[in-house]
């Protein structure tokens, strides 16, 4: 019986429960599962079942148990089904075959710049994106966050009413309070409105914004984004005079130079860069010439990790090294010295075999400069370029894309000026989360309260909204009707795909009220921008082609000539106060800044080089590590100018020494229940002085320790031949190294009949040359084949869902290692262990040579899995699918069973879409074509790194790269013969450098 | 010594030992005829809908094709339930006032979809599609039964997987020419193997037995 004392008690729990959100609910749940006091009072609340729940099973009740399992095993399947019933349409749309999936083009936007995308519709439901092949930043591909966008759409955490301070308000509430505002700035000509945007490159937002400013020429528009190109553009304006947009011909240069520059993983145009320089890292023989990539660089990063040569060097003396590089080729300036004596001669070898190269191939080299570095450096490569003879051919530059390019972070400083000197009467913030994002010297919650009247739209009731008079939700942008610009100008329509779930309006129809046209929808702006613009054509016909190809046609950016100025190079700095410690910052390569802290497939996703998920934290070099005596997860105090965090540190081969690196993004506040609470914010030690690195950090170990979940722990293969590598002229000398590093034992080594495979055979063939590790293969596949988040607990128990794991892989001294990606799907071994040792039967070979998973025979034993040397499947330890929200539910590919607890499951080689393409074919009666399957990880790849097809055709893709000689098996000696193989990396070093 | 069972417990241990198994081997036929049984698989239990929707009328009475409502047959998965629309481009017309056809036209009204009820449903991790079927040759009728006779829809056949299978295995004995699988009174000629076996050929039936053909 349970006493009013114990009720007590666990409702006291139950109120210290309900406070918590997210990882820090489920952490506390562990915590309190492992408290004495929890088992006592278990005890006493469940008497009966207190020892069965707290103490080990004895044999006798174990075989009871187990007995009346067998006896009611077979019961459940000799019940009646239940009734089901079907809701037909009332009047059917025309094109819509139920069962049938529409594909519509739109584009998903970024930082402002587009990426096009199609969209995957059942029936109304959009559930999946994939790249625009059309649209010249996609090529087909995506990145992570494009794939993740479905789930925000769906997130049932969106803000969902207009609310005025914490009341629900109508639209029409909204209208009046906007005209009252309007009423009292007419007659002082807007001089206390103030617009806060991010980065704008649609053009009817753009028109809407300067018909605003027309109206009240003293209003102010502001942008600020956390990341933003302001050093790009600030180098730019020192180089030429203005700002000019820097576009690169990756696939024309032999030898490229990344100075502190993702340009493959995170950048405008990143997928297009990709490709591009993928196309050079394919080594056959006769075919073309394999390209080089320097890069040198403060926190490792994808482009880092598949270059030919990496430096790791401090974000500061990035800036002296490219002043070197600038005055040995001849463009002035004295070659400063640097001031670390020990890292001096690493830096004049790494340079005096670089700058051969580099002349070598003037005009098919290419220097590019990563935005956080300062103006000076983009300058320098800017003179660089022009020295090289490079400008117009393998770096061109255009007008600027976005629609008013300022300096965002002196915008915001203005803003926030006029903010505390009681200058604005009215601010209306259109998206971003300024009270979170801006820099922490600015002070910008402070200043925002002196505001009389603050309007947000977003699409959370996030940390900014808090503080806000009204909130209006903002439409998703698969929900709205929009236009936007990809990084090379190109125009995409935004069309919706789905009618907005919430009471959500777009920025457009905000603006719309303050232009006083309330009435007008985002459709009717949208086309009367365009119509604007096409008034002598034939507009119906353009308008409907840019909706179907997700590119307005003609709207790519011209390359515009620029002359370099006399004296563009500002003279250098002093350097920088050697030994301190430096901080830099990045946005983080799965959240950006943060926008996506409550999705949680991006939350879950392992970030490149680090493998962490569910977490940021405190990057640093094994030698910086042991020197302050660090040890991973050992919390640590970071102190910069004046700012403290307590933080978690994570050791990363190959990181520059004397720095620490954060990922911008975690932390939030109010990100809703997943992003909540949820590592730390890097925002509170960002200052606007020092936006990408800040000096003079101090660091002091704590005692602490934060648990981090991390999926690959480290890169050591443990001395087998997992990723084969070579450098092009050994490779050259010896093309089948991959195959002789471990032969396959001969075919007939097995006691089981050879299986012969006519009629189709689908394999895969991976190439290590190609892959980046930019992960968005596994959120694609999560997308595609409905896989559940686990939450960071279960992810520590190794226990994450993902069907497709990149493994990252160092080869070489262990500080700083060459480092590998390997995407490691189901292997689909026609020797499957796995499937000698299933008790039921529920994993057995397809006709096809698929290893098929039989989600309802599997009980659950994970025999499977524990034989599979792959390590590739996956079980349900409990229900991680989520049948109860409502909003996810639309979120489902209908085609891919939502698996429950107790099943195992793994790749199925998208065994849907291969049934889709089976049909079809048969339906024509022809063969399937080559390339007419395309693996939604193969889809999303910038790379084209994944290649599936039918391996018994010798003209299909897959299988001339089988039969490459780079092609070998992973753990092949095993003679498992996996379906899947890789082709073996190879990298191009420069001989001088070896 | 005295004996220390009495000899009738012989025939109780004999009893309880052979009773035993007498009791699992009846369980176990018990559970397996009901798991095939009408009750279980509803074969022949007409389903009550919201409109009493008689495939007898309008098929065998009116003769309109299975195509004319279940439109999309032939290219998906799903043979498509007609949306109150194509009632409506009759019922307009005819029976226009009739209180049994009102649901109906609440639904065109309202725009409020009518909810029917599934009488021919799957488990949910078994995916079938219908067009592939109707392309190599399987009559409507060899799943659906004598749609044509029946004035309210019921199962025919027990959807279990080892049907499946039966015409997965030796789709000769089922196939019918294309020309007739939206024939209702369709009969299998004599020589139904020779037949099939030709139609086997000639529309390059390769049905597939891989659980992942269905499940996936």
């Amino acid at each position: 019986m349970t006493t009013a004392r114990d009720s007590g008690a666990l409702a006291a729990l139950r109120a210290q429960l309900a406070t918590l959100r997210g990882a820090e609910y489920w952490r506390a749940l562990e915590a309190l599962a492992e408290r004495p006091e929890t088992a006592e009072l278990l005890a006493r609340e469940f008497p009966r079942h207190a020892a069965g729940l707290l103490e080990p099973v004895d044999r006798r009740q174990f075989l009871r148990l187990m007995g009346a399992s067998l006896a009611l095993a077979g019961l459940g399947a000799c019940s009646r089904a239940p009734t089901e019933t079907i809701v037909p349409y009332v009047r059917q749309p025309e094109e819509l075959v139920p069962g049938k999936p529409l594909f519509f083009a739109t584009a998903l936007s970024l930082g402002g710049l587009a990426t096009g995308v199609l969209v995957e519709s059942h029936m109304g439901r959009p559930t999946k994106v994939e790249g625009n092949p059309d649209h010249p930043a996609s090529l087909g591909a995506t990145n992570a966050f494009e794939q993740a966008a479905v789930l925000t759409l769906y997130d049932p955490d969106r803000a969902q009413t207009i609310t005025q301070t914490g009341a629900i308000r109508p639209w029409s509430a909204f209208l009046g309070a906007v005209r009252t505002v309007l009423d009292t700035e007419r007659p002082r000509r807007g001089a206390g409105l103030r617009v806060l945007t991010e980065t704008v490159t649609s053009p009817t937002l753009a028109r809407q914004l300067r018909a605003l400013l027309a109206a009240f020429p003293a209003a102010r528009w502001h942008q600020y984004e956390p990341v933003s190109r302001d050093n790009a553009q600030a180098g730019a304006r020192l180089a030429f005079g203005r700002v000019v947009e820097t576009r690169y011909q990756i696939e024309k240069a032999d030898v490229l130079l990344a100075l502190d520059a993702d340009v493959l993983g995170c950048s405008p145009g990143n997928l297009r860069y990709a490709r591009a320089f993928a196309t050079r890292r394919r080594p056959r023989t006769g075919e073309v010439e394999m390209n080089r990539l320097y890069v040198v660089e403060s926190a490792p990063s994808t482009t880092g990790a598949v270059a030919d040569h990496r430096l790791p060097l401090r974000a500061s003396a990035i800036e002296t090294f490219a002043r070197a590089l600038a005055a040995t080729l001849g463009l002035g300036g004295e070659p400063p010295a640097e001031g670390n004596p020990t890292r001096a001669h690493e830096i004049a070898f790494f340079a005096a075999a670089l700058v051969p190269d580099l002349q070598r191939h003037r005009g098919r080299s290419l220097v590019i400069a990563g935005e956080a570095q300062p103006p000076a450096v983009h300058a320098l490569v800017h003179a660089i370029n022009h020295a090289l003879g490079n400008v117009g051919e393998t770096v061109v530059y255009t007008d600027p894309v976005e629609a008013e390019p300022v300096d965002q972070l002196a915008s915001l400083r203005e803003l926030v000026d006029d903010m505390a000197a009681g200058r604005v009467d009215t601010l209306l913030i259109l998206g971003g989360n300024p009270v979170y994002t801006a820099p922490v010297d600015l002070a910008f919650a402070q200043s925002l309260a002196q505001v009389p009247l603050r309007l947000h739209l977003s699409l959370y009731h996030d940390e900014t909204s808090a503080l806000c008079h009204w909130h209006v939700p903002a439409t998703h942008e698969l929900e709205t009707w929009s236009d936007t610009r990809a990084y090379d100008g190109t125009v995409s329509i935004v069309q919706p795909l789905i009618a907005p779930l919430y009471d959500g309006r777009s920025a457009h129809e905000v603006l719309a009220a303050f232009n006083g046209e309330p009435e007008k929808s985002s459709y009717d702006l949208v086309r009367a921008t365009w119509q604007e613009r096409h008034a002598d054509e034939d507009f119906e016909r353009a308008w409907r082609r840019a909706l179907h190809d997700g590119v307005v046609a003609g709207t790519a950016l011209s390359p515009t000539g620029v002359e370099l100025r006399q004296g563009a190079i500002p003279p250098a700095a002093p350097a920088a106060t050697q030994g301190s410690l430096e901080l830099v910052f990045r946005p983080d390569p799965t959240l950006y800044d943060g926008r996506f802290a409550n999705n949680g497939w991006l939350q879950e996703l392992p970030k490149p080089l680090t493998s962490l998920t569910w977490d940021n934290a405190a990057l640093v070099s094994p030698g910086t590590a042991e020197r302050f005596g660090l040890a991973n997860e050992r919390v640590v105090e970071l102190r910069s100018r004046g700012r403290t965090a307590r933080v978690p540190v994570w050791i990363v081969p190959g990181h520059a020494d004397d720095t620490v690196t954060i990922h911008l993004g975690q932390g939030r506040t109010r990100a809703g229940r997943v992003g909540t609470g949820v590592g730390f914010d890097a925002y509170r030690l960002r200052t606007a002085d020092a936006p990408w690195f800040a000096t003079g950090l101090e660091l002091e170990p704590t005692a602490e320790r934060q648990a981090l979940a991390c999926t690959q722990h480290h890169y050591d293969m443990e001395g087998r031949h997992l990723v084969r590598a070579a450098s092009l002229v050994d490779y050259r000398a010896h093309p089948t190294f991959a195959q002789d590093e471990d032969p396959a034992p001969p075919a007939a080594l097995t006691l089981y009949p050879r299986v012969p495979y006519e009629g189709y055979a689908w394999g895969m063939a991976i190439d290590l040359s190609t892959c980046i590790g930019c992960n968005a293969c596994i959120v694609a596949c999560q997308a595609e084949n409905n896989i559940p988040v686990v939450g960071k607990t279960e992810v520590q128990r190794g226990r994450a869902m993902h069907w497709l794991r990149v493994a990252r892989y160092g080869i070489g001294q262990a500080e700083d290692p060459d480092l590998y990606f390997m995407p490691i799907p189901c292997m689909h071994c026609e020797n499957a262990p796995c499937e000698l040792v299933c008790p039921v039967e529920a994993t057995v070979h397809s006709a096809e040579g698929l290893n098929d998973m039989v989600y309802n025979r599997c009980v659950g034993t994970r025999y499977c899995s524990n034989n599979c040397p792959y390590k590739v499947r996956r079980f349900n330890f409990f229900q991680y699918a989520d049948w109860e929200t409502p909003s996810l539910k639309l979120l489902r590919n209908p085609d891919v069973t939502v698996r429950s607890r107790g099943v195992m499951e793994k790749c199925t080689y998208c065994v849907q879409r291969i049934t889709v393409a089976r049909i079809a074919a048969e339906k024509e009666d022809r063969p399937i074509r080559d390339g007419e399957i395309v693996t939604a990880c193969q889809a999303v790849c910038p790379t084209e790194a994944i290649v599936f097809g039918n391996i018994n055709d010798p003209t299909s893709r897959v299988a001339r790269l089988k039969a490459d000689a780079r092609n070998y098996a992973l753990l092949g000696e095993l003679n498992t013969r996996p379906r899947t193989t890789y082709l073996a990396a190879v990298r191009n070093p420069n001989p001088e450098l070896a | 010594m005295p004996q220390i069972f009495h000899p009738s417990t012989n025939t109780f241990s004999r009893v309880t030992i052979f009773g035993a198994v007498i009791v699992i081997v009846v369980l176990a036929l018990v559970g397996g005829s009901l798991q095939r049984s009408s009750y279980t698989t509803e074969v022949g239990t007409p389903r009550e809908q919201p409109v009493p929707f008689s495939h007898r009328h309008h098929v065998g009475g009116i003769g309109i094709d299975c195509r004319y409502c279940h439109t999309s047959v032939e290219d998906a998965a799903f043979a498509g339930i007609p949306p109150t629309q194509t009632c409506m481009n009759c019922h307009r017309q005819i029976w226009s006032t009739s209180a049994l056809l009102e649901p109906v036209r609440e639904s065109f009204r309202t725009d409020r979809s009518l909810i029917w009820i599934r009488v021919h449903d799957l488990p949910d991790f078994v995916y079938f599609d219908h067009s592939i079927h109707v392309r190599k040759g399987v009559g409507c009728a060899t799943c659906h039964g004598r749609v044509d006779q029946m004035p309210l829809m019921w199962r025919t056949q027990t959807l279990h997987m080892e049907w499946c299978l039966d015409c997965h295995r030796h789709p000769e004995q089922y196939l019918r020419p294309r020309d007739k699988v939206f024939t209702m009174d369709w009969e299998p000629p004599a020589d139904q193997l020779a037949l099939g076996t030709r139609l086997v050929h000639d529309y390059d039936v390769n049905s597939m037995t891989s659980c992942s053909v269905c499940h996936r």
